[in-house]
Protein backbone atom coordinates (compact mmCIF):
# COMPACT_ATOMS: atom_id res chain seq x y z
CA UNK A 1 0.00 0.00 0.00
CA UNK A 2 2.52 2.50 0.75
CA UNK A 3 4.68 1.54 -2.34
CA UNK A 4 1.05 2.29 -3.87
CA UNK A 5 1.53 5.86 -2.73
CA UNK A 6 5.27 6.68 -2.80
CA UNK A 7 6.29 5.29 -6.49
CA UNK A 8 4.21 7.93 -8.42
CA UNK A 9 5.69 10.56 -5.71
CA UNK A 10 9.14 9.49 -7.34
CA UNK A 11 8.62 11.43 -10.31
CA UNK A 12 8.42 15.68 -10.41
CA UNK A 13 5.20 16.37 -12.56
CA UNK A 14 3.40 13.73 -10.26
CA UNK A 15 4.07 15.62 -6.78
CA UNK A 16 3.00 19.18 -9.10
CA UNK A 17 -0.45 17.75 -10.21
CA UNK A 18 -1.06 16.25 -6.43
CA UNK A 19 -0.07 19.46 -4.92
CA UNK A 20 -2.69 21.33 -8.00
CA UNK A 21 -5.44 18.83 -7.42
CA UNK A 22 -5.35 19.53 -3.41
CA UNK A 23 -5.62 22.95 -4.65
CA UNK A 24 -7.99 22.88 -7.31
CA UNK A 25 -9.93 20.58 -4.74
CA UNK A 26 -10.21 23.34 -2.10
CA UNK A 27 -11.37 26.00 -4.71
CA UNK A 28 -13.85 23.71 -6.49
CA UNK A 29 -15.10 22.09 -2.76
CA UNK A 30 -15.41 25.66 -1.65
CA UNK A 31 -17.39 27.06 -4.87
CA UNK A 32 -19.33 24.19 -5.42
CA UNK A 33 -21.24 24.70 -2.28
CA UNK A 34 -22.10 28.26 -3.18
CA UNK A 35 -23.30 27.31 -7.30
CA UNK A 36 -25.22 23.88 -5.96
CA UNK A 37 -27.26 26.02 -3.28
CA UNK A 38 -27.70 29.09 -5.64
CA UNK A 39 -28.59 26.74 -8.18
CA UNK A 40 -26.04 28.19 -10.45
CA UNK A 41 -24.78 24.90 -12.03
CA UNK A 42 -25.24 26.20 -15.71
CA UNK A 43 -23.13 29.15 -15.01
CA UNK A 44 -19.93 27.23 -14.18
CA UNK A 45 -20.39 25.29 -17.08
CA UNK A 46 -20.87 27.79 -19.06
CA UNK A 47 -18.37 30.17 -18.30
CA UNK A 48 -15.95 27.69 -18.62
CA UNK A 49 -17.05 26.72 -22.38
CA UNK A 50 -16.95 30.48 -22.82
CA UNK A 51 -12.85 30.96 -21.64
CA UNK A 52 -12.55 28.69 -24.82
CA UNK A 53 -13.60 31.37 -27.55
CA UNK A 54 -10.81 33.47 -25.06
CA UNK A 55 -8.39 31.36 -25.36
CA UNK A 56 -7.91 30.31 -28.99
CA UNK A 57 -8.31 34.24 -29.77
CA UNK A 58 -6.08 34.73 -27.46
CA UNK A 59 -3.75 31.66 -29.24
CA UNK A 60 -3.87 33.55 -32.97
CA UNK A 61 -3.10 36.83 -31.20
CA UNK A 62 -0.30 35.60 -29.16
CA UNK A 63 -1.43 36.58 -26.05
CA UNK A 64 -0.94 34.28 -22.97
CA UNK A 65 -4.15 31.89 -23.45
CA UNK A 66 -5.46 32.13 -20.10
CA UNK A 67 -5.25 35.91 -19.72
CA UNK A 68 -7.28 36.22 -22.74
CA UNK A 69 -9.70 33.18 -21.79
CA UNK A 70 -10.00 35.32 -18.10
CA UNK A 71 -10.80 38.12 -19.97
CA UNK A 72 -13.11 36.67 -22.60
CA UNK A 73 -15.04 35.02 -19.30
CA UNK A 74 -15.34 38.19 -17.72
CA UNK A 75 -17.04 40.03 -20.73
CA UNK A 76 -19.11 37.09 -21.11
CA UNK A 77 -20.78 37.30 -17.90
CA UNK A 78 -20.49 41.50 -18.23
CA UNK A 79 -22.31 40.58 -21.20
CA UNK A 80 -25.02 37.63 -19.52
CA UNK A 81 -26.06 40.57 -16.85
CA UNK A 82 -26.93 43.11 -20.05
CA UNK A 83 -28.97 40.48 -21.74
CA UNK A 84 -31.12 39.53 -18.81
CA UNK A 85 -31.43 43.05 -17.11
CA UNK A 86 -34.40 43.52 -20.06
CA UNK A 87 -36.15 40.61 -18.02
CA UNK A 88 -37.51 39.48 -21.01
CA UNK A 89 -34.36 37.07 -21.57
CA UNK A 90 -34.23 35.00 -18.54
CA UNK A 91 -30.65 33.92 -17.14
CA UNK A 92 -30.14 30.23 -18.40
CA UNK A 93 -31.16 31.51 -21.72
CA UNK A 94 -28.23 34.06 -21.49
CA UNK A 95 -26.02 32.21 -20.22
CA UNK A 96 -26.71 29.69 -23.21
CA UNK A 97 -26.50 31.78 -26.24
CA UNK A 98 -23.55 34.20 -25.19
CA UNK A 99 -21.32 31.17 -24.13
CA UNK A 100 -21.99 28.75 -26.43
CA UNK A 101 -21.44 31.80 -28.91
CA UNK A 102 -18.05 31.79 -27.66
CA UNK A 103 -17.20 28.73 -27.84
CA UNK A 104 -18.41 28.40 -30.85
CA UNK A 105 -16.16 31.70 -31.78
CA UNK A 106 -13.70 29.30 -30.96
CA UNK A 107 -14.35 26.11 -32.54
CA UNK A 108 -14.75 28.03 -36.28
CA UNK A 109 -11.35 30.01 -35.67
CA UNK A 110 -9.54 26.53 -34.87
CA UNK A 111 -10.70 25.42 -38.09
CA UNK A 112 -10.25 28.23 -39.95
CA UNK A 113 -6.22 28.13 -39.18
CA UNK A 114 -6.21 24.17 -38.67
CA UNK A 115 -3.78 24.01 -36.10
CA UNK A 116 -4.86 22.47 -32.82
CA UNK A 117 -1.91 22.98 -30.92
CA UNK A 118 -1.11 21.12 -27.37
CA UNK A 119 -1.68 24.25 -25.31
CA UNK A 120 -5.75 24.35 -26.84
CA UNK A 121 -5.63 21.11 -26.47
CA UNK A 122 -4.98 21.06 -22.38
CA UNK A 123 -7.63 24.29 -22.77
CA UNK A 124 -10.01 21.73 -23.83
CA UNK A 125 -9.69 18.65 -21.98
CA UNK A 126 -6.50 19.21 -19.14
CA UNK A 127 -3.27 18.61 -18.57
CA UNK A 128 -2.81 18.08 -14.79
CA UNK A 129 0.82 16.59 -15.73
CA UNK A 130 1.99 19.55 -17.48
CA UNK A 131 1.77 21.78 -14.40
CA UNK A 132 4.39 24.37 -13.49
CA UNK A 133 5.69 26.00 -10.24
CA UNK A 134 4.32 28.94 -12.31
CA UNK A 135 1.06 27.51 -12.75
CA UNK A 136 0.94 26.14 -8.70
CA UNK A 137 1.93 29.69 -7.53
CA UNK A 138 -0.87 31.19 -9.76
CA UNK A 139 -3.58 28.30 -8.58
CA UNK A 140 -2.21 28.62 -5.26
CA UNK A 141 -2.63 32.54 -4.44
CA UNK A 142 -6.67 32.42 -6.10
CA UNK A 143 -7.11 29.41 -3.80
CA UNK A 144 -5.88 31.68 -0.56
CA UNK A 145 -8.34 34.92 -2.30
CA UNK A 146 -11.00 32.20 -2.49
CA UNK A 147 -10.65 30.94 1.78
CA UNK A 148 -9.86 34.38 2.56
CA UNK A 149 -12.94 35.90 0.57
CA UNK A 150 -15.50 32.82 2.15
CA UNK A 151 -14.19 33.33 5.85
CA UNK A 152 -15.10 36.59 5.78
CA UNK A 153 -17.90 36.73 3.56
CA UNK A 154 -19.42 33.00 5.37
CA UNK A 155 -22.49 34.43 6.82
CA UNK A 156 -23.20 37.11 4.03
CA UNK A 157 -23.11 34.02 1.22
CA UNK A 158 -24.77 31.75 3.81
CA UNK A 159 -27.74 33.96 3.84
CA UNK A 160 -28.23 35.32 0.47
CA UNK A 161 -28.16 31.75 -0.78
CA UNK A 162 -30.83 30.45 1.50
CA UNK A 163 -32.84 33.69 1.39
CA UNK A 164 -31.88 36.60 -0.19
CA UNK A 165 -34.54 38.93 0.17
CA UNK A 166 -34.69 38.76 3.73
CA UNK A 167 -30.89 39.28 3.68
CA UNK A 168 -31.57 42.50 2.03
CA UNK A 169 -34.05 43.26 4.66
CA UNK A 170 -31.39 42.00 7.35
CA UNK A 171 -28.75 44.68 5.64
CA UNK A 172 -26.60 42.18 3.59
CA UNK A 173 -25.57 43.80 0.54
CA UNK A 174 -27.16 41.10 -1.95
CA UNK A 175 -25.58 42.87 -5.61
CA UNK A 176 -21.90 42.89 -4.23
CA UNK A 177 -22.02 39.31 -2.68
CA UNK A 178 -23.04 38.42 -6.06
CA UNK A 179 -20.50 40.67 -7.57
CA UNK A 180 -17.68 39.54 -5.75
CA UNK A 181 -19.00 35.55 -6.24
CA UNK A 182 -18.69 36.38 -10.12
CA UNK A 183 -15.55 37.55 -9.70
CA UNK A 184 -13.92 34.51 -7.67
CA UNK A 185 -16.00 32.40 -9.80
CA UNK A 186 -14.02 33.46 -12.88
CA UNK A 187 -11.04 33.36 -11.51
CA UNK A 188 -11.12 30.06 -10.10
CA UNK A 189 -12.60 28.92 -13.68
CA UNK A 190 -9.44 30.27 -15.42
CA UNK A 191 -6.38 28.58 -12.75
CA UNK A 192 -8.47 25.21 -13.19
CA UNK A 193 -8.88 25.23 -16.91
CA UNK A 194 -5.05 23.92 -17.20
CA UNK A 195 -5.68 21.26 -14.47
CA UNK A 196 -9.76 20.25 -15.72
CA UNK A 197 -10.38 21.80 -18.88
CA UNK A 198 -13.07 23.21 -20.50
CA UNK A 199 -15.33 20.30 -20.56
CA UNK A 200 -14.48 18.85 -17.01
CA UNK A 201 -14.35 21.86 -14.87
CA UNK A 202 -18.31 22.25 -14.43
CA UNK A 203 -18.37 18.64 -13.18
CA UNK A 204 -15.53 19.01 -10.96
CA UNK A 205 -17.31 22.05 -9.23
CA UNK A 206 -20.60 20.12 -9.13
CA UNK A 207 -20.53 16.76 -7.91
CA UNK A 208 -18.20 16.95 -4.32
CA UNK A 209 -20.73 19.26 -3.38
CA UNK A 210 -23.97 17.64 -4.61
CA UNK A 211 -22.24 14.68 -2.99
CA UNK A 212 -21.85 16.65 0.35
CA UNK A 213 -25.28 17.93 -0.18
CA UNK A 214 -26.63 13.96 0.14
CA UNK A 215 -24.89 13.49 3.16
CA UNK A 216 -25.54 16.37 5.37
CA UNK A 217 -28.80 18.26 6.23
CA UNK A 218 -26.17 20.87 7.76
CA UNK A 219 -24.73 23.75 5.86
CA UNK A 220 -21.26 24.40 7.97
CA UNK A 221 -21.02 19.89 7.57
CA UNK A 222 -21.80 20.03 4.19
CA UNK A 223 -19.41 22.83 3.43
CA UNK A 224 -16.63 21.48 4.69
CA UNK A 225 -17.48 17.30 3.20
CA UNK A 226 -17.65 19.45 -0.43
CA UNK A 227 -14.10 20.50 1.08
CA UNK A 228 -12.91 17.02 2.15
CA UNK A 229 -14.49 14.92 -1.02
CA UNK A 230 -13.01 17.58 -3.65
CA UNK A 231 -9.64 17.14 -2.26
CA UNK A 232 -9.96 13.12 -1.99
CA UNK A 233 -11.48 13.20 -5.57
CA UNK A 234 -8.66 14.90 -7.58
CA UNK A 235 -5.42 13.00 -5.31
CA UNK A 236 -7.42 9.67 -5.65
CA UNK A 237 -8.41 10.48 -9.51
CA UNK A 238 -4.53 11.21 -10.21
CA UNK A 239 -3.35 8.28 -8.52
CA UNK A 240 -6.01 6.03 -10.58
CA UNK A 241 -4.57 8.06 -13.40
CA UNK A 242 -1.28 7.15 -12.99
CA UNK A 243 -1.89 3.64 -12.90
CA UNK A 244 -4.51 2.89 -15.36
CA UNK A 245 -2.49 5.54 -17.76
CA UNK A 246 -5.99 7.58 -18.52
CA UNK A 247 -6.65 11.18 -18.74
CA UNK A 248 -6.14 12.29 -15.12
CA UNK A 249 -9.32 14.96 -15.19
CA UNK A 250 -11.55 12.41 -16.41
CA UNK A 251 -10.47 10.19 -13.78
CA UNK A 252 -10.82 12.71 -11.36
CA UNK A 253 -14.42 13.62 -12.58
CA UNK A 254 -15.56 10.17 -13.15
CA UNK A 255 -14.04 9.09 -9.68
CA UNK A 256 -16.34 11.62 -8.34
CA UNK A 257 -19.35 10.33 -10.20
CA UNK A 258 -18.75 6.79 -8.64
CA UNK A 259 -18.76 8.53 -4.96
CA UNK A 260 -21.82 10.55 -6.06
CA UNK A 261 -23.58 7.56 -7.69
CA UNK A 262 -22.64 5.20 -4.00
CA UNK A 263 -24.31 8.17 -1.90
CA UNK A 264 -27.08 8.21 -4.03
CA UNK A 265 -27.82 4.77 -3.98
CA UNK A 266 -27.08 4.43 0.11
CA UNK A 267 -29.00 8.01 0.47
CA UNK A 268 -32.24 5.61 -1.74
CA UNK A 269 -31.62 2.65 0.24
CA UNK A 270 -31.88 4.96 3.85
CA UNK A 271 -34.89 6.72 2.69
CA UNK A 272 -36.71 3.56 1.28
CA UNK A 273 -36.10 1.88 5.08
CA UNK A 274 -37.00 5.28 7.32
CA UNK A 275 -39.99 5.87 5.11
CA UNK A 276 -41.43 2.22 5.26
CA UNK A 277 -44.97 2.20 5.21
CA UNK A 278 -46.84 0.32 7.95
CA UNK A 279 -50.86 0.51 8.96
CA UNK A 280 -50.98 2.57 12.18
CA UNK A 281 -54.10 2.42 14.66
CA UNK A 282 -54.72 3.97 17.52
CA UNK A 283 -57.54 5.06 19.03
CA UNK A 284 -58.72 8.97 20.88
CA UNK A 285 -62.22 9.27 22.09
CA UNK A 286 -62.95 5.37 22.20
CA UNK A 287 -62.74 5.79 18.23
CA UNK A 288 -60.41 3.31 16.99
CA UNK A 289 -58.39 4.90 14.01
CA UNK A 290 -56.51 3.16 11.02
CA UNK A 291 -54.01 4.96 9.11
CA UNK A 292 -50.81 4.87 6.59
CA UNK A 293 -47.74 5.68 9.19
CA UNK A 294 -44.76 7.12 7.60
CA UNK A 295 -41.38 7.35 9.88
CA UNK A 296 -39.82 10.56 9.53
CA UNK A 297 -36.61 11.85 9.89
CA UNK A 298 -35.62 12.94 13.81
CA UNK A 299 -38.37 10.25 15.22
CA UNK A 300 -41.10 12.72 14.51
CA UNK A 301 -43.72 11.78 11.87
CA UNK A 302 -46.71 12.23 10.12
CA UNK A 303 -50.52 10.41 9.10
CA UNK A 304 -51.27 9.97 5.53
CA UNK A 305 -55.16 10.04 4.78
CA UNK A 306 -57.17 7.30 6.07
CA UNK A 307 -56.17 3.80 3.70
CA UNK B 1 -43.54 64.30 16.76
CA UNK B 2 -41.08 63.02 13.58
CA UNK B 3 -39.54 60.28 16.36
CA UNK B 4 -43.77 59.23 17.14
CA UNK B 5 -43.73 58.09 13.33
CA UNK B 6 -42.37 54.90 12.38
CA UNK B 7 -43.19 54.59 8.63
CA UNK B 8 -44.12 57.34 6.66
CA UNK B 9 -44.97 56.89 3.06
CA UNK B 10 -44.84 59.91 0.41
CA UNK B 11 -46.20 60.07 -3.39
CA UNK B 12 -45.55 56.36 -3.18
CA UNK B 13 -45.73 55.02 -6.77
CA UNK B 14 -44.80 51.19 -8.05
CA UNK B 15 -44.19 49.28 -11.28
CA UNK B 16 -43.69 45.88 -12.35
CA UNK B 17 -42.77 46.49 -16.40
CA UNK B 18 -45.26 48.24 -17.67
CA UNK B 19 -47.86 46.90 -15.09
CA UNK B 20 -48.68 50.22 -12.57
CA UNK B 21 -49.64 48.51 -9.30
CA UNK B 22 -50.24 51.46 -7.25
CA UNK B 23 -49.93 55.16 -7.55
CA UNK B 24 -49.67 58.60 -4.60
CA UNK B 25 -49.75 56.52 -1.98
CA UNK B 26 -49.45 58.42 1.25
CA UNK B 27 -49.38 56.73 4.38
CA UNK B 28 -48.28 57.02 8.35
CA UNK B 29 -47.86 54.50 10.65
CA UNK B 30 -46.99 55.24 14.31
CA UNK B 31 -44.41 54.02 16.29
CA UNK B 32 -45.95 50.98 19.16
CA UNK B 33 -49.00 50.08 16.47
CA UNK B 34 -49.89 46.62 15.49
CA UNK B 35 -51.74 47.04 12.07
CA UNK B 36 -53.03 44.45 9.30
CA UNK B 37 -53.17 44.96 5.95
CA UNK B 38 -55.50 43.30 4.50
CA UNK B 39 -57.05 43.27 0.68
CA UNK B 40 -57.60 40.86 -2.58
CA UNK B 41 -54.63 39.25 -4.26
CA UNK B 42 -53.16 41.37 -6.62
CA UNK B 43 -53.85 44.52 -4.83
CA UNK B 44 -50.17 45.35 -4.30
CA UNK B 45 -50.03 44.54 -0.62
CA UNK B 46 -46.97 42.68 -0.70
CA UNK B 47 -45.30 45.10 -3.16
CA UNK B 48 -45.80 48.14 -0.44
CA UNK B 49 -44.80 46.22 2.24
CA UNK B 50 -41.48 45.34 0.20
CA UNK B 51 -41.09 48.98 -0.40
CA UNK B 52 -41.04 49.86 3.09
CA UNK B 53 -38.32 46.71 3.13
CA UNK B 54 -36.09 48.47 0.63
CA UNK B 55 -36.63 45.08 -1.40
CA UNK B 56 -38.15 46.90 -4.16
CA UNK B 57 -37.34 50.17 -5.78
CA UNK B 58 -40.39 52.54 -6.23
CA UNK B 59 -40.58 54.53 -9.53
CA UNK B 60 -42.16 57.39 -7.34
CA UNK B 61 -41.97 58.78 -3.67
CA UNK B 62 -40.24 58.08 -0.70
CA UNK B 63 -40.56 55.82 2.51
CA UNK B 64 -39.04 56.90 5.36
CA UNK B 65 -38.57 54.42 8.08
CA UNK B 66 -37.78 55.30 11.82
CA UNK B 67 -37.03 58.70 10.79
CA UNK B 68 -34.47 57.44 7.98
CA UNK B 69 -35.08 57.10 4.43
CA UNK B 70 -35.62 53.37 2.63
CA UNK B 71 -33.66 53.30 -0.61
CA UNK B 72 -32.24 49.97 -1.64
CA UNK B 73 -31.77 49.35 1.69
CA UNK B 74 -33.61 49.34 4.75
CA UNK B 75 -32.55 52.29 7.56
CA UNK B 76 -33.82 50.44 10.65
CA UNK B 77 -33.92 47.64 12.77
CA UNK B 78 -36.41 45.56 10.78
CA UNK B 79 -37.37 41.78 11.61
CA UNK B 80 -39.16 40.46 8.33
CA UNK B 81 -40.59 37.39 8.05
CA UNK B 82 -41.19 35.85 4.46
CA UNK B 83 -44.15 33.62 3.26
CA UNK B 84 -43.10 30.39 4.21
CA UNK B 85 -44.09 29.27 0.26
CA UNK B 86 -40.75 31.65 -0.76
CA UNK B 87 -38.50 29.72 1.59
CA UNK B 88 -36.38 26.96 0.23
CA UNK B 89 -37.01 23.87 2.50
CA UNK B 90 -34.48 21.64 1.67
CA UNK B 91 -31.61 24.10 1.98
CA UNK B 92 -29.53 22.25 4.60
CA UNK B 93 -29.81 24.26 7.45
CA UNK B 94 -30.62 23.57 10.92
CA UNK B 95 -33.26 25.65 12.98
CA UNK B 96 -30.05 27.07 14.50
CA UNK B 97 -28.91 28.27 11.50
CA UNK B 98 -31.68 29.87 10.16
CA UNK B 99 -32.27 31.46 13.38
CA UNK B 100 -28.88 33.04 13.70
CA UNK B 101 -28.93 34.55 10.30
CA UNK B 102 -31.07 37.11 12.56
CA UNK B 103 -27.98 38.05 14.10
CA UNK B 104 -25.25 38.25 11.17
CA UNK B 105 -25.94 42.37 11.15
CA UNK B 106 -24.68 42.44 14.69
CA UNK B 107 -21.80 39.42 14.54
CA UNK B 108 -18.63 40.64 13.97
CA UNK B 109 -16.46 39.88 11.36
CA UNK B 110 -15.65 36.05 12.27
CA UNK B 111 -18.22 33.93 10.96
CA UNK B 112 -18.55 32.28 14.38
CA UNK B 113 -20.90 33.68 16.89
CA UNK B 114 -20.48 34.71 20.10
CA UNK B 115 -21.31 33.45 23.75
CA UNK B 116 -24.29 36.73 23.68
CA UNK B 117 -25.61 35.63 20.15
CA UNK B 118 -25.73 32.16 21.47
CA UNK B 119 -27.93 32.41 24.03
CA UNK B 120 -30.24 35.59 22.37
CA UNK B 121 -30.88 32.39 20.14
CA UNK B 122 -31.49 29.86 22.34
CA UNK B 123 -33.62 32.55 24.27
CA UNK B 124 -35.71 33.20 21.62
CA UNK B 125 -36.02 29.60 20.89
CA UNK B 126 -37.17 29.05 24.48
CA UNK B 127 -39.73 32.17 24.10
CA UNK B 128 -41.15 30.35 21.02
CA UNK B 129 -41.48 27.02 22.59
CA UNK B 130 -38.90 25.28 19.68
CA UNK B 131 -35.94 24.60 21.71
CA UNK B 132 -36.34 21.06 21.24
CA UNK B 133 -35.63 21.26 17.78
CA UNK B 134 -32.50 23.72 17.73
CA UNK B 135 -30.37 20.81 15.96
CA UNK B 136 -33.18 19.83 13.06
CA UNK B 137 -33.64 20.42 9.88
CA UNK B 138 -35.98 23.03 9.09
CA UNK B 139 -37.90 20.65 6.76
CA UNK B 140 -38.80 18.67 9.22
CA UNK B 141 -40.90 20.62 11.82
CA UNK B 142 -44.88 21.52 11.36
CA UNK B 143 -45.96 24.47 9.84
CA UNK B 144 -46.65 26.25 12.74
CA UNK B 145 -43.36 25.38 14.41
CA UNK B 146 -41.71 26.30 10.85
CA UNK B 147 -43.19 30.01 11.20
CA UNK B 148 -42.04 30.35 14.45
CA UNK B 149 -38.80 29.42 13.08
CA UNK B 150 -38.95 32.45 11.07
CA UNK B 151 -40.42 34.63 13.78
CA UNK B 152 -37.58 33.60 16.06
CA UNK B 153 -34.89 35.04 13.39
CA UNK B 154 -36.97 38.11 13.22
CA UNK B 155 -36.60 39.03 16.97
CA UNK B 156 -32.93 37.44 17.03
CA UNK B 157 -32.23 40.67 15.18
CA UNK B 158 -33.99 42.62 18.04
CA UNK B 159 -36.11 44.40 16.11
CA UNK B 160 -37.92 47.79 16.21
CA UNK B 161 -40.33 46.92 13.56
CA UNK B 162 -41.94 43.67 12.43
CA UNK B 163 -43.13 43.36 9.21
CA UNK B 164 -44.59 39.63 8.30
CA UNK B 165 -46.23 38.50 4.66
CA UNK B 166 -49.20 36.03 5.71
CA UNK B 167 -47.76 34.87 8.70
CA UNK B 168 -51.21 32.99 9.69
CA UNK B 169 -51.89 30.75 5.95
CA UNK B 170 -51.44 27.78 6.06
CA UNK B 171 -51.13 27.00 9.94
CA UNK B 172 -54.40 25.54 12.05
CA UNK B 173 -56.62 27.91 14.02
CA UNK B 174 -54.56 26.76 17.16
CA UNK B 175 -51.64 27.77 15.98
CA UNK B 176 -52.92 30.94 14.20
CA UNK B 177 -54.44 32.14 17.42
CA UNK B 178 -51.08 31.60 19.25
CA UNK B 179 -48.79 33.19 16.69
CA UNK B 180 -51.46 36.32 16.93
CA UNK B 181 -51.32 36.24 20.61
CA UNK B 182 -47.52 35.64 20.79
CA UNK B 183 -47.54 39.11 18.06
CA UNK B 184 -49.68 40.97 20.69
CA UNK B 185 -47.40 40.71 23.38
CA UNK B 186 -44.46 41.59 22.04
CA UNK B 187 -46.65 44.72 20.45
CA UNK B 188 -47.21 45.76 24.15
CA UNK B 189 -43.31 45.30 24.75
CA UNK B 190 -43.08 48.41 22.32
CA UNK B 191 -42.54 46.31 19.19
CA UNK B 192 -44.57 48.07 16.36
CA UNK B 193 -45.67 45.05 13.65
CA UNK B 194 -47.70 45.24 10.37
CA UNK B 195 -48.97 41.86 8.54
CA UNK B 196 -50.42 40.96 5.49
CA UNK B 197 -53.41 38.65 5.82
CA UNK B 198 -56.55 37.27 3.78
CA UNK B 199 -57.93 35.83 7.16
CA UNK B 200 -60.33 38.95 8.47
CA UNK B 201 -62.18 37.43 10.88
CA UNK B 202 -58.90 36.23 12.55
CA UNK B 203 -57.55 40.16 12.32
CA UNK B 204 -61.27 41.29 13.36
CA UNK B 205 -60.31 39.73 16.69
CA UNK B 206 -56.74 40.31 17.35
CA UNK B 207 -55.36 43.70 15.55
CA UNK B 208 -56.33 46.85 16.72
CA UNK B 209 -55.90 48.46 13.26
CA UNK B 210 -56.73 47.71 10.38
CA UNK B 211 -55.98 49.10 6.76
CA UNK B 212 -58.04 48.02 3.34
CA UNK B 213 -55.52 48.47 0.26
CA UNK B 214 -56.31 47.70 -3.21
CA UNK B 215 -53.82 49.39 -5.57
CA UNK B 216 -54.63 52.40 -2.99
CA UNK B 217 -55.51 52.79 0.88
CA UNK B 218 -59.25 51.98 0.94
CA UNK B 219 -60.02 53.08 4.93
CA UNK B 220 -57.58 52.82 7.90
CA UNK B 221 -58.72 52.65 11.28
CA UNK B 222 -59.99 50.03 14.38
CA UNK B 223 -61.50 47.11 12.76
CA UNK B 224 -65.28 48.25 14.43
CA UNK B 225 -64.69 51.43 12.21
CA UNK B 226 -63.51 49.70 9.44
CA UNK B 227 -65.07 46.29 8.84
CA UNK B 228 -68.02 47.64 6.92
CA UNK B 229 -70.03 46.33 3.83
CA UNK B 230 -69.29 49.37 2.11
CA UNK B 231 -65.75 49.51 2.46
CA UNK B 232 -65.56 45.51 2.01
CA UNK B 233 -66.76 46.03 -1.28
CA UNK B 234 -64.48 48.62 -2.16
CA UNK B 235 -61.29 46.76 -0.94
CA UNK B 236 -62.69 43.25 -1.99
CA UNK B 237 -64.83 44.51 -5.30
CA UNK B 238 -67.59 41.66 -3.54
CA UNK B 239 -70.65 41.56 -0.90
CA UNK B 240 -68.57 40.74 2.34
CA UNK B 241 -71.53 40.35 4.92
CA UNK B 242 -70.23 41.29 8.42
CA UNK B 243 -72.29 40.09 11.58
CA UNK B 244 -71.58 41.59 14.92
CA UNK B 245 -72.18 40.17 18.67
CA UNK B 246 -71.20 42.43 21.15
CA UNK B 247 -67.15 43.07 20.49
CA UNK B 248 -67.30 39.83 18.27
CA UNK B 249 -66.89 41.05 14.24
CA UNK B 250 -67.36 38.21 12.17
CA UNK B 251 -67.09 38.08 7.94
CA UNK B 252 -68.37 36.35 4.91
CA UNK B 253 -69.04 35.94 1.56
CA UNK B 254 -72.36 37.53 1.15
CA UNK B 255 -73.22 34.81 -1.56
CA UNK B 256 -73.30 31.43 -0.65
CA UNK B 257 -71.77 28.92 -4.09
CA UNK B 258 -74.96 27.45 -5.98
CA UNK B 259 -73.66 24.51 -7.56
CA UNK B 260 -77.37 25.34 -9.98
CA UNK B 261 -75.69 28.77 -10.82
Amino acid sequence: MIDFLITPLKYEFIVHAIAAGILIGILCGIIGVYIVLRGMSYIGHGLSHAAFGGAVIGYISSVNLYIAAGIWGLLSALLINLITRGKKIKADAAIGIVTTASFALGVALISRIRRFTKNLEAVLFGNILGVTTEDLVIIGAVTLIVIIVFFFLYKQMLFVAFDPESATVYGIRVNWIDTIFSVILAASIIVSLQVLGVTLIAAAIIIPASTARLLTNNFHKMFFLSIIISVFTSVAGIYVSFYLNAASGATIVLLGALIFTIVLIQNYIHRRIMEHEHVHVHSHGGIVHHHKHIDKEEHRHEHKEKA
Amino acid sequence: MQEQTMIEIKDLSCKYGNNEIFKGINLKIEKGIFAGIVGPNGSGKTTLIKSMLGVIKPTNGKVSVNGGLVKNRPSSNIGYIPQLEAIEWDFPVTVEQAVMMGRYNKMGIFPWPDKKDKRIVRDVLERLSIIQYINHHIKTLSGGEQQRVFLARALASEPELLILDEPTSGVDLKTQHDILHFLLSLNKKGITIILITHDLNAVAAHLPWIICFNKGIIAEGRPEDVFKPNILKKTYNADVTVLRSGSLILMANAKPLNTDD
